[in-house]
């Protein structure tokens, strides 16, 4: 740091003639920050490495979810990254900090992943457990892309549920064409397909959690 | 001479005009409603022409958020070293540019402060040019600049942040096209909801009338909100001009009510 001038007279910069032309913080009472796009050049800034590691992989409990992000054209979107944030396998949200510094032999269950050049994402995490009575389990699954001015939420369920999926408030108001947009279905040994589809045929159920102000 | 590019057919006096068109229809279809323009972007706002795709078409689903939606991930000072807010210390050199403070606070709607939160940050160097192979501006890199920093909130909500002023930059979406000077800004709250990535502008820029981002928020105010201003008592003497950016993120109602229009999605 520079060194400080030695002589600093009680200064006010709300003295100064004009200082008068902007009287009220920009924000206005509480109004929101709107949102803007992600853009298209994150990729050296928000991937982090072990982000769409929840879970390590080699944890017996681990299961992978990945899938690929789709436009209206069905075109994959090279473009896109997911996170994921969802409950622990007893459906208690973890609280332990160090969601970027993780321990390999815990569960953070928050995760980050950058699609591939094919549209492609991958996350290893614990399938969790419902929580309320009646809820089936899900993750929270969000999706940001050049050219998606504000991110959509949406939820995986998971596709070997079937009894809790059929009893789950949100799954029932959903049109039952549709509610498979929202069910990571079993593609193999631990392993579930959570396809998004941001228009179009197939396209995805995004929900409003009361946030679409 | 700058290399030869192909650009776009379309003008900018075309993107005006839709931009002006859309933004009288929503405000012609707000006020025979009755209610407040929206805060957020229209995501099929069309000047913007990578909307196009990528936007969806059915209307959200309202959900109830259940307890993993009401809290967010733990971040802590562990996980985001003390240095990784300055941006001029993270080489060999100083970088090139106006050097910068950029400093605010973190509030939910009901202005409690956002505690030990993550803000992560990305941006253009001081020529406009991003550390990222797809980044195709000629404008020179800087070696002493990357443009990625993070920062952890206190406790008080506040965040602060050293850098240097990016530059406008051009980019594709119609014939010369080009971005406002602008810093990326990504924020967790205290419940996943309030979730928000955005960018933060600088006072005054010519380029904002023509800019199909940042006139995809169409309330005025609302735009005016990612716009910093200039604060004379965070400038330090010899050393860095100073800007105040407040921020305000806005979860689910408290109280979950089944939608009046109950209609399945
Ligand atoms: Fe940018």
């Amino acid at each position: 740091m520079p060194e400080q001038p030695t002589t600093d007279e009680a200064f006010d910069a709300a003295d100064l003639p004009g200082a008068d032309a902007h009287p009220e913080p920009h924000t206005g009472p509480l109004g929101q920050t709107p949102s803007q796009t992600v853009g298209p050049f994150f990729g050296y800034a928000l991937p982090y490495a072990g982000g769409p590691e929840v879970r390590a992989p080699w944890q017996p409990d681990a299961i992978r979810v990945h899938g690929t992000v789709r436009d209206g054209a069905g075109d994959p979107i090279p473009d896109a990254f997911v996170e994921i944030w969802g409950a622990d396998a007893a459906g208690r949200p973890a609280t332990a900090r160090g969601s970027f510094a993780r321990d390999p032999h815990g569960f953070a269950g928050f995760g980050r992943a950058a699609v591939d050049r094919d549209g492609h994402y991958s996350f290893t995490t614990v399938k969790p457990g419902a929580m309320r009575a009646g809820s089936a389990p899900y993750l929270l699954v969000t999706v940001f892309a050049r050219g998606v001015l504000q991110h959509l939420f949406t939820r995986a369920y998971f596709g070997d549920e079937p009894e809790a999926n059929a009893a789950d408030p949100l799954l029932a108001r959903v049109d039952a064409e549709r509610r498979g947009t929202l069910i990571a279905e079993p593609d193999g040994e631990r392993s579930y397909r959570f396809d998004l589809r941001l228009q179009g045929d197939g396209e995805t159920v995004f929900l409003d959690y009361g946030t679409e102000v | 001479m700058h290399p030869p590019t192909t650009q776009p057919e379309t003008t900018q006096r075309q993107i005006s005009d839709e931009i002006a068109e859309r933004q009288r229809r929503e405000t012609d279809a707000a006020a025979s409603a009755a209610r407040p323009l929206a805060v957020h972007p229209r995501r099929d706002f069309a000047p913007y022409r990578s909307t196009t795709l990528r936007h969806p078409t059915h209307e959200l689903v309202r959900a109830d958020p259940e307890e993993i939606e009401l809290v967010s991930p733990a971040f802590g000072h562990t996980d985001v070293a003390a240095e990784e807010s300055d941006l001029t210390i993270q080489h060999a050199g100083e970088p090139l540019g106006e050097r910068i403070i950029v400093t605010g606070r973190i509030l939910d709607g009901d202005g409690r402060p956002v505690r030990n939160q993550l803000v992560e940050i990305w941006q253009a160097n001081a020529s406009g040019r991003y550390v990222h192979k797809r980044d195709q501006h000629p404008a020179p890199l800087d070696p002493n600049f990357t443009g990625v920093g993070r920062v952890i909130t206190g406790d008080d909500g506040s965040y602060r942040i050293t850098t240097i002023k990016p530059g406008a930059y051009p980019w594709k979406n119609h014939r010369n096209a080009w971005r406002p000077a602008h810093i990326h800004f990504s924020f967790f709250g205290s419940a996943f909801t309030q979730r928000l990535i955005t960018q933060m502008y600088f006072p005054g820029d010519p380029l904002f009338a023509l800019d199909p981002i940042y006139q995809s928020i169409v309330d005025p105010a609302a735009r005016e909100r990612l716009v910093a201003q200039y604060d004379h008592d965070v400038s330090e003497p010899e050393w860095a001009i100073g800007y105040r950016w407040d921020v305000v993120l806005t979860g689910p109602k408290s109280t979950w009510m089944e939608p009046e229009d109950a209609d399945h999605a």
